[in-house]
């Protein structure tokens, strides 16, 4: 290649990929542990403002502390951006459980294109980062927090530090992007040991009583970047109401070309907004939190929605302005710039499962009301509900209301394990699950089953406590990678057409030739009977086949 | 509308990876849809809109959190109703085939992505894979409500190790069909979804009966197809 060395224009393309690649991967990972399910809508018509073609929302407050991390520098070697994602119980203790690295390496890659190649592989790293966040343990913890602990995350710069997570903690790893000024690498260390740690250091701050929200603002850490809870309410009276970072309104219009092939025309440019700027996020519900909801389910949305004003539009195009300055869109609902003539996005209701979510209630505690501003179209029925209720209950209200959750993953453990955690051990619900316990449990111990060798018994009942690390040895079942031959160029040096052309007449198979064809037959004849006895015995079967074919 | 059917070329320079659940009837589906889905999120982007001078934009993909009812396990999935519907059909059929083969309960469902490359008449298009995902499932039934707990989570568990396991093999930037010119758009990508727009794609699934024979549902559209023609 003739010039090797990043054009101006590409190295500002390639920084300003990291910055935003970096806010998305904090943004993914943050609301992965709000604990509750994420759905953001396709749209066919770009909008502007989706970096890496992806609808991931930006809570603003994360954006913010992400920015304030980073301090305007981007990953460079040994100096990775870390998300770090803890747990802290009601009791006041804490736990890490999770540290995600953005890393940088010195490993480069001067033919990659940037604004094409850099960027698809970006917006596929993203893509594995949303599944890999689903399949961590922190995961499962993070989706039913709500009244025992809560799930905290801290975004740092600089030296990776993993001590924290535990003995025997694993890693897995993204995915990496190479570039020309070095190799992007995304991986996950995770605590696998969740009992309760000797060597951790106790924070005991004063337990959760109550509703206590702003325990959780501005919480005094001593050395370190304060933690946030990964589901808070914001705007609150502290009036920390994050303005738009007005970089965060910068968008991404990227035109891929494909004449040459691979060539790209990309431009950044500010937004032209034809209706009144509107901030590319979203709001998201508030979340309820304290022990006097303690038979409430983990309901956590987001939301930053102080006194709204007006009355949104049931057309989902406009944009509506909110006295915090903030959109009030449906949740979920990723508004960008105006769109210039695209069709409007058609509704698609959430998946099955979310049922249940509508049940989940937020309760809008003094100071911030739920108005009608919501858009009343039916589209969103989720949003509806909920703020219906906001406006008609006041939080007592929400005292007597029973849940009925449809039974299915997550189901939140009896009540029996509340007592357990009483006891003054630290992560005792964490514990291995207590025998006492799992008696009173019909669905693990039903009466009466009958002692019957089941083909899992091997597999399945060798595990010890469950919770156990997913290194399982009695493993049946393996991934086998099939590397078929000639599938590189630099075993065979020739390319496919070649290839084929060389290989197009191979020589005639072995079985065709006479005599080894004469024994075959012979074979065949006799399993002959054989074979029409099962024919025979499938004749209805073959009768249905033949009628498919009419 | 359907799609046209093109013969089978040899397939060369397509990887293939394999994996393998154990699971109960009734987590057969999710199990299914969850590996089906992961791979599918990779493999598809926004929609393609082609502008003057050979440029184009690409739409923007949603994302959802699918739980499942019989599995502790969640997983992603593109926001797409229609890709959903036909993974759902296409999994439902294989279900139900693996249901009423008998006892033996193994099978496995395949994910292929191709290119279609034209031909000039009478040959019918050719379709190159150039990746190729078996799911092999083996049925497993249960004694008691004691051992379906535990393959709940069991199940969860190994799920999420395939959601790694395809990860790796995405994050390998190994092949992928380069963009395609405005004309050459339906040859790399299923453009007929309203929403996204995943690279062509094909699911076809086989049951292995107690006799160890496999009835081949693709070879059987391909019969169908050819005689309708």
């Amino acid at each position: 290649a003739m010039d090797t060395d990043l054009s101006s224009q590409d190295r500002k393309d390639l920084d300003k990929f990291i910055k935003f690649f970096a806010l998305k991967t904090v943004q993914v990972i943050v609301q992965a542990r709000l604990g509750e399910k994420i759905c953001t809508r396709s749209s066919s018509s770009p909008t502007g403002s989706d970096w890496f073609n992806l609808a991931i929302k930006d809570i603003p407050e994360v954006t913010h502390e992400a920015k304030k991390a980073l301090a305007g520098q981007l990953p460079a070697v040994g100096r990775s951006m870390c998300v770090e994602i803890s747990l802290k119980t009601s009791e006041g203790d804490s736990m890490e459980l999770e540290i995600w690295c953005l890393e940088m390496n010195e490993k480069c890659d001067k033919e990659i294109k940037v604004s094409y190649t850099v960027y698809n592989r970006l917006s596929l790293l993203l893509k594995s980062l949303l599944a890999i966040t689903r399949v961590t343990p922190a995961y499962r913890l993070s989706r039913k927090q709500g009244h025992e602990y809560v799930i905290l995350y801290r975004i740092y710069f600089g030296e990776v530090q993993l001590s924290g997570l535990g003995e025997g903690f694993q890693t897995v790893r993204v995915g990496t992007v190479g570039t020309p000024v070095g190799t992007i690498t995304l991986s996950c260390a995770y605590r696998i040991n969740l009992a309760f740690m000797s060597t951790r250091q106790f924070e005991r701050t004063p337990p959760i009583m109550g509703i206590i929200i702003d325990h959780f603002v501005d919480r005094p850490y001593p050395s370190s970047s304060p933690m946030h809870p990964c589901n808070y309410r914001a705007g609150e009276d502290n009036g920390a109401v994050y303005p738009s970072v007005e970089d965060s309104q910068e968008v991404c219009t990227t035109s891929f070309s494909t004449s040459p092939p691979s060539q790209c025309v990309f431009t950044v440019t500010k937004a032209h907004f034809q209706t009144p700027p509107p901030v590319v996020t979203d709001t998201l519900k508030v979340p309820v939190m304290g022990l006097a909801f303690s038979h409430q389910l983990s309901s956590s949305r987001l939301s930053y929605q102080p006194a709204a004003l007006g009355v949104g539009s049931a057309d989902m195009g406009y944009p509506v302005l909110f006295a915090g300055g903030f959109n009030a869109a449906h949740p979920h609902q990723l508004i960008g710039p105006g769109k210039e003539g695209g069709v409007p996005p058609i509704p698609s209701q959430p998946a099955h499962g979310t049922q249940a979510d509508q049940e989940r209630m937020c309760t809008p505690l003094d100071g911030v009301h739920y108005s009608a501003a919501t858009p009343s179209s039916s589209e969103d029925t989720e949003t509806v509900s909920n703020s219906s209720e906001g406006k008609s209950g006041s939080p007592h209200d929400f005292l007597e209301t029973i849940f009925i959750r449809k039974v299915g993953a997550f189901v939140n453990k009896p009540i029996n394990q509340v007592t357990m955690a009483n006891l003054d051990i630290p992560f005792a619900m964490f514990a291995p699950k207590n025998v006492e316990l799992e008696d009173n449990d019909t669905m693990v111990n039903p009466p009466d089953s009958p002692e019957t060798e089941s083909p899992l018994q091997g597999s399945l009942h060798s595990e010890g406590s469950s919770g156990s690390s997913t290194g399982n040895t009695h493993d049946d079942f393996v991934m086998i990678d099939f590397k078929p031959a000639f599938s590189k160029d630099d075993i065979l040096p020739m390319d496919l057409g070649t290839f084929y052309r060389e290989f197009q007449n191979p020589p005639q198979l072995s079985s065709l030739s006479i005599d080894i064809g004469a024994q075959s037959m012979a074979e065949d004849l006799d399993s002959l009977p054989e074979k029409l006895a099962v024919h025979e015995k499938n004749v209805k079967e073959f009768d249905a086949f033949v009628e498919t074919l009419q | 509308p359907r799609r046209t059917c093109c013969r089978a070329a040899p397939a060369m320079n397509c990887r293939a990876e394999v994996l393998e659940v154990s699971v109960e009837g009734r987590q057969v589906e999710e199990a299914m849809l969850a590996v089906l889905h992961t791979v599918l999120l990779h493999r598809s982007t926004g929609k393609f809109h082609y502008k003057k001078e050979g440029t184009y934009s690409i739409g923007t993909v949603g994302t959802q959190d699918v739980d499942c009812d019989f599995i502790d396990f969640a997983y992603v999935r593109v926001s797409s109703e229609e890709l959903d519907r036909a993974l759902r059909k296409a999994v439902g059929e294989f279900k139900d085939a693996l249901r009423n083969s008998g006892s033996d309960g193994m099978g496995q469902i395949s994910l292929e992505f191709y290119q279609k490359k034209k031909s000039r008449w009478p040959f019918s298009d050719e379709c190159i894979p150039w990746e190729l995902w078996t799911i092999k499932v083996n049925v497993v039934n249960l004694a008691n409500e004691q051992e379906r707990q535990i393959c709940r989570e069991k199940v969860g568990e190994k799920l999420c190790e395939k959601i790694i396991n395809i990860v790796e093999v995405m994050n390998r930037h190994e092949y992928l069909p380069k963009m395609p010119t405005q004309s050459e758009v339906d040859n790399v990508f299923d453009t007929s979804l309203k929403d996204v727009q995943p690279y062509l794609y094909k699911i076809s699934y086989q049951i292995t009966d107690s006799l160890g024979t496999s009835v081949t549902t693709t070879m059987r559209r391909l019969i169908k197809d050819t005689l309708a023609l």
